[in-house]
């Protein structure tokens, strides 16, 4: 795979003495989602800031499609767009206005179709003559995404994209985000909703305390860590678990009304057949039985909690 | 050179004045006005006349000179210290422009509303004197330099505070005091000599005096000089604007 985004030996010490971050390698793959999940305060908006140039290394390189962010600032930059997490906007400025301010800055001739067609795909066409400050909050994410993208950037980060968003309106950005991924473009969003991880990454890295603790396929990820549940709503609460399953890895909850047998799914068979074939043996009847994964937030929290 | 940052940087700092016109024109023109009222006519009409000049006539540069300064500083660090208080400073940041484009597009346009501005205090001036300019090309160079170097020097300002009352406090407690005591009213040779000799340690004194010659071909120190004094505050200026870039104070940890 061809990375597009390059960070090797990266670390950040503030001037308080704060380590944010701590040896940091990683590479982003062109054309994928990528999220990078963590903690409050684990070092993600640092490292963005980094790689956007907001916020100076202590050591440490990184390469924006092949251009060094610090010594090379004007090629790499023009390729890459950030929406970051704070709401910043000017009040007083219009919708328009402020995207074309935007690819301005960065380097592009004014082009009115372009602009159109970027306040078109994040539903803010109407809204162009509107000053900023009359919009809603879900609006201002907009424009802040309109304006990373009027400069038509290859890489994309979205710093919490969707903190404070209501539901409908995630909806609409992962299918602008999945758009945006379709037309060749490379998004790395951070984000401390799992959901979001799991519904919209390619691939998940996972930071804690200024490092990187895990890079992983999102799939494999969950195969690898994941864990199924089968939960067996009994017809006769058990006193115990009979002998005859001692070999399953079972677990008597709800009074003994329901039997949990929890399996790797990366294992050889589930076993659930065999298991079924034993309960009807030693004659014992259920009434339902429903199977559960764990989800990325399991993994994560055990993750993170097992390094605290 | 990323000219389209420029542009975009410079144009929207000067339609953020035109938003507010009425408050960023009327507001000099009305205290100019008073200015002649009071001074001018209500004073100045009890004053003989300063080098052959009237009294009204000879505050008229230094009134110029007074709006200048003050102009300038204001719109350059409220210019670049909203950003930083907005928060949407991040994108200047994260664009790919350098430190001379930043400063050509905000400097440059907050230099460009002080010219315009001075230009229209001369315009009002005329409504209440009559004054001729002797040297209207060097005239017009002093009013260019002196906004430039001003509003570099607000720039730095703008940059440095980091909050609101930080951004009025060099304005009010050192830049107004040595413009009314740079000689915006009065020439410096009706001082008493102790106070002569310390005036001429009042970098504004040399504004003034400068901008005065090119009006009336007359001032209390060499045009010459006054020119070396504003050249030297610009490269003061641009020295530390250099450094804020290098080191990245107050913009970039």
């Amino acid at each position: 795979m061809e990375s597009i985004i390059a960070v090797k030996g990266l670390t950040k010490t503030y001037a308080s003495g704060f380590r944010a971050l701590r040896n940091i390698d990683l590479d982003i793959h062109r054309g994928e989602i990528f999220a990078l999940l963590g903690p409050n305060g684990a070092g993600k908006t640092t490292l963005i800031n980094i790689i956007c140039g907001i916020v100076r290394p202590t050591t440490g390189i990184v390469l924006a499609d092949g251009h060094d962010v610090v010594r090379d600032f004007r090629a790499a930059r023009a390729r890459i767009g950030l929406v970051p997490q704070e709401l910043s906007t000017d009040m007083f400025e219009k919708v328009g206005a402020t995207v074309s301010f935007s690819r301005g800055l960065f380097g592009r001739p004014p082009d009115a179709a372009r602009i159109e067609q970027v306040l078109r795909a994040v539903s803010l066409w109407d809204k162009r003559d509107a000053k900023i400050m009359t919009l809603s909050g879900g609006m201002k994410r907009r424009v802040m995404i309109a304006k990373a993208l009027a400069h038509d950037p290859d890489i994309l980060f979205l710093d919490e994209p969707t903190a404070g968003v209501d539901v409908e309106l995630r909806r609409d950005m992962w299918a602008m985000v999945r758009g945006l991924r379709a037309s060749g473009v490379t998004i790395i969003l951070t984000t401390h909703y799992i959901e979001e991880a799991e519904e919209m990454a390619d691939r998940v890295g996972v930071i804690n305390k200024g490092e990187i603790i895990l890079v992983e396929d999102k799939a494999t990820l969950m195969r690898k860590l994941g864990k199924k549940q089968l939960r067996i709503q009994l017809l006769t609460p058990l006193s115990g678990i009979p002998s005859a399953l001692a070999s399953y890895p079972l677990e008597l909850t709800g009074n003994g009304s329901e039997l949990v047998y929890t399996f790797d799914t990366q294992g050889e068979g589930s076993g659930i057949a065999a298991l079924l074939r034993q309960l009807n043996d030693v004659g014992i009847d259920f009434r339902d039985l429903h199977s559960s994964e764990s989800s990325l937030e399991d993994i994560f929290v055990s993750l993170v909690s097992a390094r605290a | 050179m990323n000219l389209h940052a420029i542009r975009a940087i410079y144009g929207f700092e000067l339609s953020r004045w035109f938003r507010t016109l009425g408050q960023s024109i009327i507001s000099p023109v009305i205290s100019t006005s008073l200015y002649f009222v009071v001074f001018g006519a209500a004073i100045g009409s009890r004053m003989g006349s300063i080098d052959g000049v009237s009294y009204g006539a000879f505050i008229i540069p230094g009134l110029v000179m007074l709006n200048l300064l003050n102009e300038s500083i204001s719109n350059a660090s409220f210019g670049i210290y909203m950003p930083k208080f907005s928060g949407t400073i991040y994108e200047v940041l994260s664009a790919p422009v350098s430190a001379v484009e930043v400063v050509l597009g905000y400097v440059g346009a907050a230099a460009t509303k002080s010219v315009l501005l001075g230009l229209l205090i001369l315009i009002t001036a005329r409504l209440f004197v009559p004054y001729e300019i002797a040297h209207p090309l060097m005239m017009f160079g002093f009013l260019v330099l002196t906004a430039i170097t001003f509003s570099l020097f607000g720039f730095i300002i703008g940059i440095w505070a980091d909050g609101f009352e930080k951004l009025q406090i060099i304005p009010l407690m050192i830049v107004t005091p040595l413009t009314f005591l740079g000689g915006s009213f009065y020439s410096i040779s009706m001082l008493p000599p102790v106070w002569q000799t310390i005036a001429l340690f009042n970098p504004v004194v040399y504004l003034i005096s400068g901008f005065r010659w090119s009006f009336y071909g007359v001032a209390d120190i060499g045009a010459g000089v006054s020119l070396v004094m504003v050249l030297g505050f610009l490269a003061v200026c641009l020295t530390v604007v250099w450094w804020i870039f290098r080191t990245g104070y107050r913009l970039k940890s």
